[in-house]
C-alpha cells in the first residue's frame, strides 16, 4: 500500500510542477484590473475578449493562425510523397531526404532560424510573410514525416498485395487502400505541425519579426514593455488549443502508438 | 505489395517535390549560413561577402569561453535533473492503465508544445513578487513578506527543466513501455522488492537508453534561447541567446553564423554519439 501512496505522491508532485505556472497564469488572466496579482482580485473575462476585439492582438492572432494553417499543410505535402516513396520503393540513397526532414527538428532551433534569416536576406525576400510559411513548413516537416512513416509501417502489406492481385494499379491502390489507412496519421501529423507552428517564436521572429507580429512575438514584445493581462489570457488560450487538439488525437487515434508505444513493425 | 526498386524515372516523381523543397529551403539556407560565417560584418546591411576567419577567431576570447562553458554546464544540469525526475516517473507511468497513460500523454504534449515565450512568462509570473509563489509562503507563515525570485540562476534552471521535462518523458516512453515485463517478473519472483527491482534490474537494463536520453535532453537544452533572457541576468545567457543577440540586435550576422556553425558541430557530434549508443543497445 505504501507503494501506491508513494506513486501517487510522486505523480502528484510532477503534475503540480507542470501545472503550477499555468494555474498562476490562468489566475492572473481573470483579474478585474490590469494588475499582476494572484490570487486574482475580482473576476473578469474581459482579457479573453481582448484577444479578439483589440485590433493589435486580433491581427497577431490572424497572422499566427494563417501561418500555422498554411505551413502545416505544406509540411504534410512534403512529408506525404516522401514517406510514401520510402515505404513503396527500395532506394537506400533516398533516406538522405528522411535525414534532411528530421534534421531541422533535432538541431537547436536557433540554428535553423539563423539559416533561414541568412537565406532570405541573401535572396532579398527578407520580411515577406510567405517566407515564414515556408520556413515553418520545413522546420516542422519532421512531425508529419514521423507520423506518416509510422502510419505506412503499420499497413499490412498483404492488403495492398491483394488489391494489386485483383488488378488495381498503383494509383487505385493508393487512393482506395493506402490513403484511407494512413488518414489518421496524416491528420495527427498536420495537427502536431499546426500546434507547434502556432507556438513557434524564434523562426518566425528571425524571418518576419521586424515586419509582422505573430502571437508569440506579440507576447514577447509586450513582455518587454511590461505586463498586460491579455498576455495571460492568450497563454491560457494556447494551452487550451493544444490540449484540445491533442485530446482529439487521443480520442480519434492512438496517441500511445504515435509516441512509440508499439515497435514500428506494428506488433 | 512488395517494395520494389524504382524501375523508371517516372517512379521517382513522388520524390521530386519533397526533394526540391528540402534542398532549396533547408540545404541551401544551411549552406548560406556556413558561407555567411566567413563573411565580413556590415553594420549598414547584413554582411559583405568575403573570406575571413575573424568570426571564428573571436571564439578564442575569454568572454566567449565563459559563455560556452556556462551553456554546457547549464545544459548538463538540465539533462541530469530531467532524467532523474523523468526516468522513475515514465517507468511508473508505463505500468498504469492505458487510459491514465493517454491522459498524461495529452497533458505532456500540451506542455511540450507551449511556446518558450509562454513558459518564460508563466514562470516569471510564478516567481514574481506580486503574484508569485512567495505569497503562498507568506500565507502559510513560512516567510515574512513576498520577494521576487528572479532574475536568478535558479529561475533559469527551473524554467529550463520545466521546458525539457515533457520532452524527456516522451523520449523515454517508447523504451520503457516496450520493456520486457518478464524481466521484472523474474526479479520479483526471486524476491526483489519493486524499488530494488527498479534500481537493480530496470535501470541497468536501460543503461544505454538513459545515456542516449541524457544526450538528447542536453542538445534540447542547448537550444533554449528565451528562458535565460526572461528569467536570468546577462551572465546567465547561453550560446543560443548570444547567437540571437549577435544576429539581430548587434547586426553581426557573420559572427552569429560562426557561433551557430560551432553549435551545429557540437550538436551533431552528440547526436552521432546517441546513434552509436543506440546501435550498441540493439546489438545486445
Amino acid at each position: 500500500m505504501t507503494e501506491t501512496w508513494l506513486r501517487r505522491f510522486y505523480f502528484g508532485l510532477v503534475a503540480l510542477f507542470l501545472a503550477a505556472p499555468l494555474i498562476v497564469v490562468a489566475g492572473v488572466s481573470v483579474n478585474e484590473k490590469q494588475d499582476l496579482a494572484f490570487p486574482p482580485v475580482g473576476f473578469s473575462l474581459a482579457w479573453y475578449g481582448q484577444i479578439f476585439t483589440d485590433p493589435e492582438w486580433r491581427l497577431a492572432l490572424i497572422h499566427s493562425v494563417t501561418l500555422a494553417v498554411c505551413s502545416a499543410a505544406i509540411a504534410v505535402a512534403i512529408a506525404l510523397p516522401l514517406a510514401w516513396f520510402l515505404w513503396r520503393r527500395i532506394a537506400p540513397w533516398a533516406n538522405i531526404f528522411q535525414v534532411l526532414g528530421l534534421a531541422p527538428f533535432i538541431l537547436p532551433p536557433v540554428i535553423t532560424a539563423l539559416g533561414f534569416l541568412s537565406f532570405w536576406a541573401t535572396v532579398g525576400l527578407f520580411g515577406q510573410f510567405f517566407t515564414a510559411i515556408i520556413s515553418h513548413a520545413i522546420f516542422f516537416v519532421t512531425l508529419p514525416l514521423v507520423t506518416l512513416s509510422l502510419g505506412f509501417a503499420s499497413i499490412d502489406r498483404s492488403l495492398v498485395e491483394a488489391a494489386a492481385t485483383m488488378g488495381a494499379d498503383d494509383r487505385t491502390v493508393l487512393k482506395t487502400v493506402v490513403l484511407p489507412l494512413i488518414l489518421p496519421y496524416l491528420v495527427s501529423g498536420y495537427a502536431f505541425a499546426f500546434v507547434l507552428s502556432l507556438n513557434e517564436y524564434i523562426v518566425a521572429y528571425m524571418t518576419i519579426g521586424f515586419t509582422t507580429e505573430t502571437l508569440p512575438i506579440k507576447i514577447f514584445n509586450a513582455l518587454r514593455y511590461g505586463y498586460t493581462p491579455t498576455m495571460a489570457s492568450v497563454s491560457v488560450f494556447f494551452v487550451a488549443v493544444a490540449a484540445l487538439v491533442f485530446g482529439a488525437i487521443a480520442r480519434f487515434g492512438d496517441i500511445r502508438r504515435l509516441l512509440g508505444a508499439m515497435s514500428s513493425d506494428g506488433n | 505489395m512488395r517494395r520494389e526498386a524504382p524501375k523508371s524515372v517516372a517512379d521517382y516523381t513522388p520524390l521530386f517535390f519533397p526533394a526540391l523543397m528540402l534542398i532549396v529551403f533547408f540545404v541551401v539556407p544551411f549552406s548560406t549560413m556556413i558561407a555567411v560565417s566567413f563573411f565580413k560584418r556590415n553594420p549598414a546591411g547584413f554582411y559583405t561577402p568575403d573570406f575571413v576567419f575573424d568570426n571564428y577567431a573571436r571564439f578564442l576570447s575569454m568572454f566567449f569561453g565563459g559563455v560556452l562553458g556556462f551553456s554546457l554546464m547549464l545544459a548538463v544540469l538540465v539533462a541530469i535533473c530531467c532524467v532523474a525526475i523523468a526516468f522513475p516517473f515514465t517507468y511508473l507511468l508505463t505500468r498504469r492503465p492505458r487510459r491514465v497513460q493517454t491522459l498524461w500523454l495529452v497533458g505532456l504534449l500540451s506542455v511540450l508544445s507551449l511556446s518558450e515565450v509562454i513558459i518564460g512568462f508563466a514562470w516569471s509570473t510564478l516567481f514574481s513578487r506580486t503574484a508569485g509563489i512567495t505569497n503562498l509562503f507568506v500565507a502559510i507563515g513560512l516567510m515574512d513578506k513576498p520577494v521576487a525570485l528572479l532574475p536568478t540562476f535558479g529561475a533559469v534552471l527551473t524554467g529550463m527543466v520545466y521546458q525539457a521535462l515533457p520532452y524527456t518523458i516522451l523520449v523515454l516512453y517508447p523504451a520503457l513501455v516496450r520493456l520486457d515485463p518478464t524481466l521484472l517478473e523474474a526479479a520479483r519472483t526471486l524476491g526483489a522488492s519493486p524499488v530494488r527491482a527498479f534500481f537493480n534490474v530496470v535501470a541497468p537494463a536501460l543503461r544505454n537508453t538513459i545515456v542516449a536520453t541524457l544526450i538528447m535532453v542536453f542538445v534540447f537544452a542547448l537550444g533554449s534561447y528565451l528562458l535565460p533572457q526572461i528569467l536570468g541576468r546577462p551572465q546567465h545567457w547561453t550560446l543560443s541567446v548570444l547567437i540571437t543577440d549577435q544576429a539581430i540586435y548587434q547586426s553581426n550576422m557573420p559572427f552569429g553564423a560562426a557561433m551557430a556553425v560551432f553549435l551545429v558541430l557540437i550538436s551533431l557530434a552528440l547526436v552521432g554519439m546517441t546513434l552509436l549508443v543506440g546501435r550498441k543497445e540493439n546489438a545486445l
